[in-house]
């Protein structure tokens, strides 16, 4: 059990957080033939176009409304117009997301009123879907941008039918990366079952070479699928923050559903193996009880690395619950957990403390740790302290392969272990005596 | 908002500029930059601009007075290098709440730089004002100027928010508060006739040390570079300076303006890109020194040591002319690297298929068509589509570009270099212009194209079961680089 603790401090130093609007992006970029659009200040799209671009090494569609000083005080509806006319002409996407920023919030833009007015004017957008979202960037952070954003998309497009025997939706949350995604998928699959998964990362953003040059994106959840979750027979949410989406879901679609607040460690791999069998009606395939064994076996080998090691970890609520979690199932202490924004999970962490701040207070709490996990701006504070760091999250900048990294499931899990587990092991000192004569 | 107004006025119409020159009253005022296109626009705002421009200040604070977004969601990704101060990479914003949007941020603004002073005491710390801030009416240049009083430390507002423009406005208004607050404002210990600054050189994967050697070695001591590898105190004392280059074209020229009016200091406008534009830098380096006082032997030492480097380069790059003349690049940057990329890979007998005249003034343009000679595509804008038919259809062997359209290249399965500011290789100077010559040639040569460009055994199959057996080979045409036995990278 942990206390949550917000420092009164005015300044921010070195950020952990990102703000909500390209979190709302990101999860817009898992539609297919989506193209979003910030709308606010051309830089508040430019930060986010080259946040994404180095992070999963790929050309990112997003869009600006282009907003100036005179526009903002006079209301944005015809920049909105126009950007959307716009895209609509040179790039034909399904859908346009929309998401505000602090400095439309802060004049107050009626968007949903815009869009109707537009919509009225504009008969040939009729085939285009528009999703707007509210994300101001001086509340929440990143992954609550998310959240809005996939409880939106539900809200407005999906629609209730009779329940599709053996159709599945999985809503998936922004600490998953494609690679976890992928995994899903084929966990899900391997019951016979039809997963609808939105958003659909792994399409968009998995790092394929495509056969012609697209302006929206190249895959994910099509408009269709989101339409159909509404005929889903059942509804999987992976992460806190995909519950209301979820029951937003159920509330609109009557869609049962259960949430999942993490796939990393076994026994919550077991309960969603178990619900799917139970779902499906079928036995769990043989390779996902020889993958099981597998993890149990990285368990035992990997255990005598982990007991007693003191970890400092920096991420948004959701990746913090999954990882500090199986870190603290292996032995380890979590010595220091600092996050972004609030979550139910936050007081549950297996820790004393967890501080919603910056990569500062991490700093300052993570000295004689043996391991750092954070995204890579935690690099500076890792080399300073000297100690180890795991990049997890967004944005892994300074790596290869931050899309393919898989840390959910069975494999998934197995694969942390063994990294988490050769991080300890490389930072092994031989014996010497003069450090035992120092111990003694 | 009134004196930004102003500022903004002034900057847009700044006498130093060509472009501007060629303007009639009224265009001057409406701005360089054309109206941005919502839904089909690209490019940072003027906090961008301003933050790219000052943060290469190394020893200082960076405070960014706004929501997250406009630190969080960028900071620590430009690479601007430094020779010793790590606290420009320290990233520091006050992250304002919904409450400061309502009541006012100014309190938390002035907590923020009472908090980094008391921790890190830097020689300066630098405002930055954004969008929301601006709109709520925080009135940063009062806020700073309290915070400096009660603190008795410079404390700089930077008003750039990012709606009031692009990122090249951005760089002037950050001009424009070192020109205001910054420059002039200490003394140096020592002067020489050898003083110069650098205006406009950020110094990113270290490139002002690729020439910098070559200065010493003459004795030419740079006062300030604005602002690579910079300190506070240097720019505060960098109106002592004799002479000045203006590096980055049009960016920083109000400073370089108005630091000749102010101090009469002279300036000229160069690169650091290519040799002969090195060669013709460091000529002018010394030529005004010597105008302002300095002995005249500088200019003779100056020419033997550019006899010596431009010999010892073209040795460098004498067994790539083989290698690669004749090989087609396309070239899409901005402004000055046009004309100054250009003519550095022309020396190598490349041949530039097309270049991008987006962000150049009209001088830019006359002067690479000259370079490139008539039959050059100049494109005012290429759409990634095009840009991606191009290179699919091979009609360039190499794009040079920045991290923006990187993919657009890979995804065409074609040899790509950045050559803008997220960059790891310095390519400035002499041996700058090896090493760009060296990383084209790395690229070009990689053995990975002619595996990347192999489609699946399936889709061979496929091809051939339709059209004949014919289409197998039509893979390995595609895009026509040979194989060739790899070269040993002379210091690689």
């Amino acid at each position: 059990m942990a206390v949550v603790v917000t420092l009164k401090k005015a300044c921010a130093v070195n950020p952990l957080k990102m703000s909500q609007p390209i979190g709302a992006a990101l999860a817009f970029l898992g539609l297919n033939r989506c193209l979003p659009v910030l709308h606010g200040s051309q830089g508040c799209t430019a930060f986010g176009l080259v946040l994404f671009v180095r992070h999963f090494r790929e050309a990112i569609p997003l869009q600006t409304t282009a907003m100036n000083e005179v526009t903002t005080v006079l209301g944005g509806m015809e920049n909105i117009e126009q950007a959307i006319l716009n895209i609509y002409t040179r790039a034909r996407p399904a859908i346009i997301g929309i998401a505000s920023t602090g400095l439309t919030e802060t004049k107050g833009d009626d968007v949903d009123g815009c869009l109707k007015l537009i919509r009225k004017g504009h008969p040939e957008l009729d085939k285009v879907a528009i999703v707007y979202v509210s994300t101001p960037d001086y509340v929440g952070a990143f992954q609550d941008g998310w959240a809005k954003a996939v409880t939106r998309l539900v809200e407005d497009l999906a629609e209730s039918g009779p329940a599709v025997a053996g159709r599945i939706g999985v809503l998936a949350g922004s600490h998953l990366t494609p690679g976890d995604i992928e995994e899903l998928r084929e966990t899900v699959e391997a019951f016979g079952l039809e997963p609808v998964i939105l958003p659909d990362l792994s399409g968009s953003l998995d790092g394929h070479v495509p056969e012609d040059f697209s302006p929206t994106t190249l895959g994910g959840t099509s408009v269709a699928d989101v339409r159909d979750l509404g005929a889903a027979d059942f509804a999987i949410a992976v992460g806190e923050q995909m519950r209301p989406a979820a029951e937003a879901l159920t509330r609109k679609c009557g869609v049962r559903h259960t949430v999942f607040n993490r796939l990393t460690g076994l026994q919550e791999n077991d309960r969603l193996l178990m619900l799917l069998a139970d779902l499906s009606g079928r036995p769990v395939p043989d390779k996902f009880r020889r993958r099981r064994s597998q993890l149990v076996d990285a368990m035992l080998d990997g255990h005598f690395f982990f007991g007693g090691k003191r970890v400092a970890i920096g991420a948004e609520p959701d990746l913090l619950w999954s990882v500090g979690s199986l870190l603290s199932e292996m032995g380890c202490e979590i010595a220091a957990a600092v996050t972004t924004t609030t979550s139910p999970l936050l007081q549950s962490m297996p820790c004393t403390e967890v501080v919603i701040g910056d990569l500062d207070d991490l700093e300052v709490r993570a000295g004689g740790c043996d391991l750092i996990i954070t995204h890579s701006h935690g690099r500076q504070a890792a080399a300073r302290l000297g100690i180890s760091l795991l990049r997890m999250g967004i944005p892994m900048f300074d790596r290869l392969g931050a899309a393919h990294r898989v840390g959910i499931g069975y494999r998934g899990t197995r694969e942390l272990i063994f990294e988490i587990g050769n991080l300890f092991m490389a930072d092994e000192r031989p014996a010497h005596p003069v450090r035992a004569a120092a111990a003694h | 908002m009134n004196t930004l107004t102003n500022k903004v006025q002034d900057v847009f119409c700044e006498p130093g500029c060509g472009k501007n020159q060629a303007k009639g009253e009224k265009e001057r005022k409406s701005g360089c930059s054309k109206q941005l296109k919502p839904g089909a626009a690209a490019g940072g705002c003027a906090f961008d601009g301003a933050k790219i421009a000052l943060q290469p200040i190394t020893d200082v604070a960076h405070l960014v007075h706004g929501p997250i977004a406009c630190e969080g969601n960028s900071w620590d990704n430009r690479g601007a290098a430094s020779s010793g101060p790590a606290l420009y990479r320290t990233g520091f914003t006050t992250d304002i709440s919904e409450s400061d949007v309502v009541f006012g941020g100014e309190k938390r603004l002035f907590r923020a730089i009472k908090e980094i002073i008391d921790k890190y005491d830097p020689p300066a710390v630098f405002v930055y004002q954004t969008c929301v801030t601006a709109m709520i009416g925080d009135d940063i240049e009062a806020v700073c100027r309290a915070a400096a009083k009660k603190f008795a430390k410079p404390v700089i507002p930077v008003n750039a928010p990012g709606f009031v423009g692009s990122k090249n406005l951005g760089n002037k208004l950050a001009g424009e508060a070192l020109l205001d607050y910054v420059i002039g404002t200490e003394e140096p210990e020592r002067t020489t006739p050898y003083d110069i600054n650098i205006i406009g050189e950020y110094n990113l994967s270290g490139e002002l040390w690729q020439v910098k050697p070559l200065l010493d070695e003459l004795g030419i001591r740079i006062v300030a570079c604005i602002s690579g590898d910079a300190r506070y105190h240097d720019i505060a004392c960098s109106h002592r300076a004799r002479a000045a280059m203006m590096v980055c074209s049009k960016a920083m020229i109000n400073i370089a303006r108005k630091m000749k009016e102010r101090y009469g200091i002279p300036f000229f406008e160069g690169s650091f890109y290519g040799i002969s534009d090195t060669s013709e830098a460091l000529r002018s380096v010394a030529g005004l020194l010597v105008q302002r006082g300095a002995p005249e032997e500088l200019i003779e030492r100056t020419e033997a040591v550019i006899r010596r480097e431009e010999t010892r380069a073209w040795e460098q790059l004498l067994p790539y002319r083989e290698r690669l003349g004749g090989k087609r690049v396309l070239l899409i940057t901005g402004g000055v690297k046009s004309w100054s990329v250009v003519s550095a890979i022309q020396e190598v007998g490349m041949i530039v298929v097309g270049t991008s005249v987006k962000k150049s003034t009209k001088e830019d343009i006359e002067r690479v068509k000259e370079i490139m000679g008539e039959n050059a595509h100049l494109f005012d804008e290429l759409p990634p589509r095009e840009m991606y038919r191009m290179l699919k259809e091979a009609q360039a062997d190499i794009m040079l570009s920045g991290g923006r359209s990187q993919f657009v290249a890979l995804k065409a399965r074609m040899p790509w270099l950045d050559i803008n500011q997220e960059r790891h290789h310095a390519y400035a100077g002499y041996d700058g212009m090896v090493a760009l010559v060296r990383e084209i040639d790395k690229s070009l040569y990689n053995p990975v194209w002619e595996q990347v460009r192999c489609p699946a055994p399936w889709e061979q199959r496929q091809a051939a079961s339709v059209t004949g057996s014919e289409a197998i080979g039509d893979a390995t045409k595609f895009g026509g680089v040979p194989v060739r036995p790899r070269l040993v990278h002379p210091g690689a």
